[in-house]
């Protein structure tokens, strides 16, 4: 495989792929169609970011980013280099210095590394909660709630309150919430860093299974190679003090990926030997 | 569900059904869905598959909440203390009984026994009782009343909480019983003295712990509520009061306390006028009389009712509170 390569050996080999001209943002035949007509509208464009706290040094320097509607992204890179400000940039939470960023009118959900649901409402009133400030009528919240919990396969826990699920159990129930918001642009700010690996495991089979049936486009900010290898269907690599964008691996075939798949495995080692290359520059 | 997703090539067909039709019926049209309907059940039974993995790791990460049994609630909380109370009294009976000190510097347990019983008799103990507790709750309450917005906006608008906070502060260090005698000038010897204090005394708590609890919202829910799409308003009454229940709690119960001492406080130094007769007073009435039961009694009736508040009140209100959110010790999911 070479990096950024838009079809790395694997897909090539696919037999039955016949619509490769009608693919829209992602590169597997299971991925939504594009429209008919005309370029798509990116969910997301990014245009020459830069970003610095006060008079502190740049953190990001000179993004730019397009991301197409449905698309899967990773963005990937070690400590200080910036992936939770963008992410934060991307969400409204903080503006930008210079440069452009465009997202969809109606917003984006986020998703955090800890669950940061209410501690004093239970799984339901938590989503309710989202519904409720999407200004979703009363009568209505509470079969949408649970309609959204047996999304994530949480129907049985609807009225247990947050420290009565297991960590996995919350950042499902977080899913669940951010899935209440209905935005486009779902946004996920290392949503699986504090959880053990058996339940990352499953968790990743979880989003991107919501993710093939709900057509979001999501942002996933991680600093785990193979979580990126596994999810991603463009992996963005960013270097660290400033960050910017090195280099970009699309995934063409997404389908049936695990976490010890051989074709995620050798995709890692090459992310990985590029984020060392990253990573050594800064001891110079 | 095909468990050989592992060869790349092989796996491919599967794989591929395996995306179009994992899709729950109601929600994106987006994904085609149509191409390969003979591959549906692989598709559906590994969605089952991570359905009942998933249960079954919920199973295995969470525990039964399992409160403990009131008996051994029971043997745990009351027997303890009552045990104790019980020893210290004996210990009291059995020092009088042996070392016979002079009766009026140190009564025997029954000697107060008795004069609470005197009191009750002759209605002064349900009367002082009543016109302390009457005057404790509705003083709270209007300090309450007062210190809630005045904390939530004390919390909210900076500028204002840098010119007013520290004030605030002070005032919870300074005794109010200080207030007293500015306050008889004030206000002659009436009610009002003695809730002037009380509202001196329990304000500065509620304001003090309604900041302080404000101040530890955690910034995540702030966060979220704002990404939620919370406007001011919404935050504050959706995400930061309910957040900051519990150092709101605290510093009611600590206003409580304050104002239960400063009322005992006004009702020893401030008697006659059209000032009541409360517990203070009986206290104060007792020592004129150089009546050491009575002054005892009086102390442990005013104890008691404070333990009582506690317990009946302020304590489970905070233990049903920080049950609910997982902070009191007991079971719950790891």
């Amino acid at each position: 495989m070479t990096s950024s390569a838009p079809t790395p050996g694997v897909a090539a080999t696919a037999p039955g792929v016949g619509v490769p001209n009608l693919l829209g943002p992602s590169f597997d035949e299971s991925a939504p169609l594009r429209p008919p007509a005309g370029p798509r509208r990116p969910a997301v464009r990014i245009e020459n970011v830069q970003k610095r706290f006060g008079r502190g040094p740049l953190v990001l320097d000179g993004i730019d980013l397009d991301i197409a509607p449905g698309e899967f992204v990773c963005l990937l890179g070690a400590s200080g280099c910036g992936k939770s400000t963008l992410l934060n940039l991307i969400a409204g939470l903080d503006r930008p210095t210079t440069g452009i960023i465009e997202t969809p009118a109606e917003g984006s959900a986020v998703m955090f590394q800890e669950s940061a649901l209410m501690p004093w409402l239970s799984a339901r009133r938590n989503v309710e909660l989202a519904l409720r400030l999407r200004g979703v009528p009363r009568r209505e919240r509470r079969e949408k709630a649970l309609e959204l919990l047996d999304t994530v396969n949480l129907a049985d826990a609807a009225e247990k309150r947050p420290h009565e699920l297991s960590g996995g159990m919350r950042q499902r129930v977080a899913l669940a919430r951010a899935l209440a918001q209905d935005r486009p642009v779902l946004l996920m700010d290392e949503p699986f860093a504090a959880l053990d690996a058996i339940t990352r495991d499953l968790l990743h089979e979880e989003l991107e299974r919501v993710w093939r049936a709900t057509g979001r486009t999501i942002v996933f900010v991680t600093h785990n190679v193979r979580e990126a290898a596994r999810l991603g269907q463009r992996v963005v690599l960013l270097s660290s003090r400033p960050g910017r964008v090195v280099d970009e691996w699309r995934i063409a075939h997404t389908v049936g990926r695990r976490i010890e798949s051989p074709e995620v495995a050798a995709l890692s080692v090459e992310i990985t030997d590029q984020l060392r290359k990253e990573i050594r520059r800064n001891a110079a | 569900m095909p468990h050989d997703t592992d060869a790349p090539i092989r796996s491919l067909r599967d794989d591929h059904s395996d995306g179009t039709h994992t899709l729950p019926e109601r929600v994106s049209p987006r994904v085609s869905r149509s191409e390969k309907p003979d591959a549906a059940p692989p598709a559906s039974a590994r969605s089952e598959d991570l359905r009942s993995l998933e249960a079954g790791l919920d199973r295995l990460q969470t525990d039964e909440e399992h409160r403990p049994s009131r008996w051994r609630a029971f043997w745990t909380s009351v027997v303890p203390p009552v045990l104790f109370v019980v020893l210290l009294v004996v210990a009291w009976q059995l020092y009088v009984v042996i070392a016979d000190p002079r009766p009026d510097r140190a009564p025997s347990p029954a000697d107060v026994f008795l004069a609470l019983a005197d009191a009750w008799q002759t209605g002064r103990l349900q009367e002082a009782v009543a016109t302390s507790l009457e005057r404790g709750v509705v003083g709270f309450l209007i300090a309450i009343a007062i210190g809630t917005p005045l904390g939530l906006l004390l919390a909210e608008v900076r500028p204002l909480r840098r010119a007013v906070g520290p004030i605030i502060s002070g005032l919870q260090v300074l005794p109010s019983v200080a207030w007293v005698p500015a306050a008889i000038i004030w206000f002659g010897l009436s009610d009002a003295t003695v809730y002037f204090v009380i509202l001196m005394g329990a304000i500065p708590s509620i304001v003090n712990g309604l900041i302080a609890g404000v101040d530890q919202v955690p910034p995540q829910l702030r966060r979220v509520g704002t990404v939620l799409g919370a406007s001011r308003i919404q935050l504050a009454t959706a995400v930061i009061l309910p957040a900051a229940l519990p150092g709101y709690l605290a510093g009611l119960k600590q206003g409580w306390a304050f104002s239960w001492r400063s009322l005992m406080a006004a009702e020893i130094i401030a008697t006659g006028g059209s000032i009541g007769f409360g517990l203070g007073s009986m206290l104060q009435q007792s020592r004129e009389l150089a009546d050491l039961a009575g002054v005892l009694a009086t102390i442990l009736l005013i104890l008691f009712i404070g333990i009582l508040i506690e317990l009946l009140f302020f304590g489970p209100l905070e233990r049903r509170m920080l049950r609910r959110r997982g902070l009191l010790l007991s079971g719950g999911a790891r």
